[in-house]
């Protein structure tokens, strides 16, 4: 027995008002395609003539100011081409923070994802071209066809002859028979424009879109971080068993055993026993603040109160120097990202704190296109570093495990201003912005 | 006087309802949500309120929520807030609309039944006090250009115990000195913050707490 599955087209549910719809938008599209082309000639001839000569310096820093300007090339291309085929087109790059110079040429040149960027330049200044212009000129056609009769009208005569050889349009009457054209273009410009422009976005995908190669690199380094975030996770636990068996448990034997004796005492010296129970009273008070720091290490109170918002407010509070909050989040982060990002947030003022020797700082918070960003700067001596070992290298480890990603930058004489940015979505559609300074 | 309580734990509830009726206080309603927290201050209009911050139905801030809205309703009613933890945006908020007769204070607090018995009459005469874990870390954000900052170690201690709700007698009995001497000292604290000296006690707390939130 076998099963035969046909691939359903996305737009067979497709209302005729919506086939316009998204046709003028692909024509659209079509026009964008043509004029970007233009930059693509110009990177195409750069690039290709600094390799060339990259061997010596010229071609080096050619290749060192334009490689970039490819890329923000490519990426309009991967965001236009994926919004045509649905789907989101991610950047394949190598990372390559923390290399510069000779470095970044090094890295480039290892690097699979620049070199067919370079080969998809090639193809978007030749045949990806060709596509774009006859999917333009389809959409160009109907319009010109079908205001041929008009433009006949109005110019002197003669100037607008056509001449199929069977026969001639040279009268106004003959020159409607140009609507045959525009009819035909139409149907072109249903059927086959969409076809082409899907044939371009294929393309831009085949050439853009992450290899199996940087896939697999990408499998290795979500395991890694997994890895590294349960073996951080079992550490916690590990800690907080340690935290609770050493204060609040040893605490609560300590209370026992003292009620234990003032029971004992009561009949037969009263004084003592009631020297037991003050005691008794201190014992529980020490042994709430214990509870107390763990539960905040754990999971703040004032975050499941209030949301992020809040607890980096009431954090911003508690720092020893001014720091403002901007907050605009229409919703709240799913719970373990806000717990993250939270904790990261606490970890940077904490170090600003103990090492910038900051005045003030400002922390903004907001999400835009799927990415909740949380930017933190301060006026302090800057030379900050994310080394191993270092708390600002423990932030990033624990943002990796949401794949979220950490930029420092911090020259010496400050600015220190550290960018968290995570994808995720919000929830609940309500709208709490706040601000102040602290 | 009259008290509402408002605690979701019955154990809690029953335990401060039996401590407080053991001082002498009238325990006219003792409620375990936000809602009927609300209708009780209406129907019995309580000389104080001693609320939980954490509250059913979603056992995040809604006591603390209660209490603001219910002193926006009846300004300058006395409020007591209780809480397993303290936050200082909370004390902020509470001492937002400047009307004084507010507490704040970690439930262990309630452990010293003495002190604790006088917090809720500082309150409910209108005076202010703040748990000294929040007027610790109050202290420790002073500016080094602030006037706080012009005080000296025996004027900030002093300053401390202010906030916490103390009267001159109490803080001289804390720092084992005289009662005149914490007379001088409060005289220049108020000099130094430039605040005027011939205010009530509850008034120059409320007026120090307000200029350490800047």
């Amino acid at each position: 027995m076998s099963t035969t599955v046909e691939a359903a087209s996305p737009f067979a549910g497709e209302s005729f008002a919506e086939g316009v719809s998204r046709r003028l938008k692909l024509s659209g599209l079509s026009i964008a395609y043509v004029l970007l082309a233009v930059p693509a000639l110009v990177l195409l001839c750069v690039l290709t003539t600094a390799l060339g000569v990259a061997i010596v310096g010229v071609g080096m820093v050619l290749l060192l100011m334009f490689v970039p300007l490819n890329r923000h090339l490519a990426n309009v291309h991967r965001h236009l081409s994926g919004r045509i085929l649905g789907v989101k087109i991610e950047e394949p790059y190598m990372p390559t923070e923390a290399v510069s110079g000779f470095g970044l040429l090094r890295r480039w040149m290892n690097d699979p994802a620049r070199w067919r960027d370079w080969a998809w330049t090639w193809m978007s200044a030749t045949v990806g071209w060709a596509l774009s212009w006859i999917a333009f000129g389809i959409g160009l056609g109907v319009i010109w066809f079908a205001i041929y009769p008009f433009i006949f009208a109005i110019t002197p005569d003669g100037v607008f002859d056509v001449n199929y050889g069977l026969f001639k349009i040279d009268t106004q009457a003959e020159s409607f028979f140009e609507w045959t054209w525009s009819l035909l273009m139409l149907g072109l410009w249903w059927k086959v424009m969409p076809v082409l422009m899907r044939w371009r976005a294929e393309l831009d995908r085949s050439l853009l879109s992450p290899s199996r190669e940087t896939l697999e690199r990408r499998v290795a380094e979500v395991s890694a971080s997994r890895t590294e975030t349960i073996d951080h996770s079992a550490a916690e636990l590990r800690r907080i068993e340690r935290d609770l068996h050493d204060g609040a448990q040893a605490r609560l034997v300590a209370l026992g055993m003292n009620l234990g004796l003032a029971e004992e005492m009561l009949a037969t010296d009263p004084e003592g026993a009631a020297a037991l129970l003050a005691e008794a009273r201190g014992v529980t008070t020490s042994a709430l603040g214990d509870l107390r720091s763990v539960v905040r290490g754990i999971h703040p109170p004032v975050l499941a109160d209030r949301g992020l918002a809040g607890a980096i407010q009431a954090l911003a509070l508690d720092m020893s120097f001014p720091v403002s909050v901007l907050i605009t989040l229409p919703g709240r982060p799913p719970a373990p990202v806000e717990s993250a990002v939270y904790f990261a947030t606490n970890e940077l003022l904490a170090n600003i704190g103990k090492h910038a020797g900051a005045t003030r700082a400002v922390v903004e918070v907001s999400h835009v296109d799927g990415m909740l960003t949380v930017r933190v700067e301060d006026d302090g001596r800057g030379g900050a570093e994310a080394s191993n070992g270092s708390g600002l290298a423990g932030v990033a480890r624990r943002l990796s495990a949401f794949d979220g990603t950490m930029d420092v930058s911090s020259p010496a004489e400050g600015p220190t201003v550290i960018t968290l940015e995570v994808p995720c979505e919000l929830s609940s559609p309500k709208t709490s912005p706040s601000s102040g300074t602290a | 006087m009259r008290v509402v309580i408002a605690e979701d734990l019955a154990l809690l509830r029953d335990g401060l309802t039996r401590l407080l009726e053991a001082y002498e206080f009238e325990v006219v309603a003792a409620v375990d949500d936000a809602e009927k927290l609300i209708e009780a201050l209406r129907t019995y209009e309580p000389d104080i309120a001693v609320v939980d911050v954490r509250m059913p139905p979603t056992f995040t801030d809604e006591g603390l929520r209660a209490a603001i809205e219910a002193r926006a309703e009846r300004p300058g009613l006395p409020v007591l807030v209780l809480s397993q933890y303290v936050e200082q945006l909370y004390a902020r908020e509470l001492l937002s609309s400047g009307d004084g007769a507010v507490g704040y204070l970690l439930k262990d607090r309630v452990a010293d039944v003495v002190t604790f018995v006088e917090a809720v009459r500082t309150v409910a005469a209108g005076g202010t006090v703040l748990d000294p874990e929040v007027v610790a870390t109050l202290m420790a954000r002073a500016q080094p250009d602030s006037p706080i900052s012009r005080l000296t170690d025996r004027e900030r201690e002093v300053l401390e115990l202010m906030a916490q709700g103390r009267s001159n007698t109490a803080i001289a009995a804390a720092l084992f000195v005289t009662e005149k001497a914490i007379s001088k000292h409060t005289s220049n604290i108020f000099m130094k913050l430039d605040l005027p000296p011939d205010d009530d006690d509850n008034r120059r707390v409320l007026a120090v707490v307000a200029y350490l939130q800047g």
